[in-house]
């Protein structure tokens, strides 16, 4: 029998506009409510705070790195300081695509926002997925 | 003129006391002293950004730290910050021990009456802050 491994998903703190606040939501809804049994998480403050102890954590789990703006903080902590995470979201790049604009607030998010992180927790499940089917 | 407060929360994901350390942060931020305080990504503080820690060594900073592993305090100061204040949500729910926040991507009930407890305690912080401030 193939044992899946668990996949960490890794969210930026973002707490500079709207975007960190839905790459923090459609983490936790990817977490809590579509791949519960699937994933597992460290806050990025935490793991950049860390020793080996937390930074041994993207070595043993696949990581999915989930970044609110370019900059990709999540993307290149985890490169720097484990290894290259296994895949990256973009959620400005991707609000772009979908022709979706950034939201205003930062503290909760409005109607649109909150659908693009559900939208965006969709695309993290299916990550997921691919990434336990080719482990 | 002066320079905002920097008030940087550890944003912690694993747990409630995280979502309330942001969550209180952005209404102290965007809805109590908009202007006097302000503030930045600890991530991309940490990830060496020069705008960001500019800002930091030039700023009076409020640390606020979901749990006993004070990760804003620890990256702030690692980054070269000075920390005139900081708040533990932790402590907070040993002042206020019938609140049981449980909810972490949206606050519950709990969780928000803690937010703003702390939100006011941030603010009257920031307002001593900014009358120190030359």
């Amino acid at each position: 029998m193939k044992i899946k491994p668990k996949i960490g998903v890794v969210s930026c703190s973002g707490e500079c506009c709207g975007l960190g606040t839905i790459s923090r939501v459609a983490t936790r809804l990817a977490l809590e409510e579509l791949r519960p049994d699937e994933t597992v998480t460290i806050c990025l403050p935490l793991f950049l705070a860390g020793e080996a102890e937390e930074h041994g954590f993207a070595k043993e789990y696949p990581t999915i790195a989930v970044d609110g703006c370019g900059k990709r903080c999540a993307y290149k902590a985890i490169t720097k300081y484990s290894k290259e995470p296994a895949a990256g979201v973009d959620v400005e790049a991707l609000l772009g695509e979908w022709g979706i604009e950034a939201p205003k607030g930062r503290r909760t998010l409005d109607g649109d926002g909150l659908k693009a992180a559900r939208r965006i927790a969709e695309l993290l499940a299916a990550k997921v997925d691919e990434i336990q089917e080719a482990a | 003129m002066k320079k905002p407060i920097l008030v940087i929360p550890c944003s912690g994901i694993g747990k409630s006391f995280g979502s309330i350390s942001r969550d209180a942060v952005f209404r102290v931020c965007d809805e109590l002293r908009p202007g006097e305080a302000d503030t930045l990504c600890l991530s991309l503080l940490v990830m060496g950004d020069e705008e960001a820690r500019r800002r930091v060594s030039e700023s009076t900073c409020i640390a606020v730290d979901g749990c006993t592993l004070e990760c804003s305090r620890n990256n702030v100061e690692r980054s070269g910050g000075r920390i005139a204040a900081h708040f533990r949500v932790m402590d907070l729910l040993r002042e206020n021990r019938g609140l049981r926040p449980r909810e972490v991507t949206f606050l519950d009930g709990d969780g928000e009456k803690l937010s703003k407890i702390l939100a006011e305690k941030i603010a009257a912080k920031v307002d001593e802050l900014w009358e120190a401030s030359p």
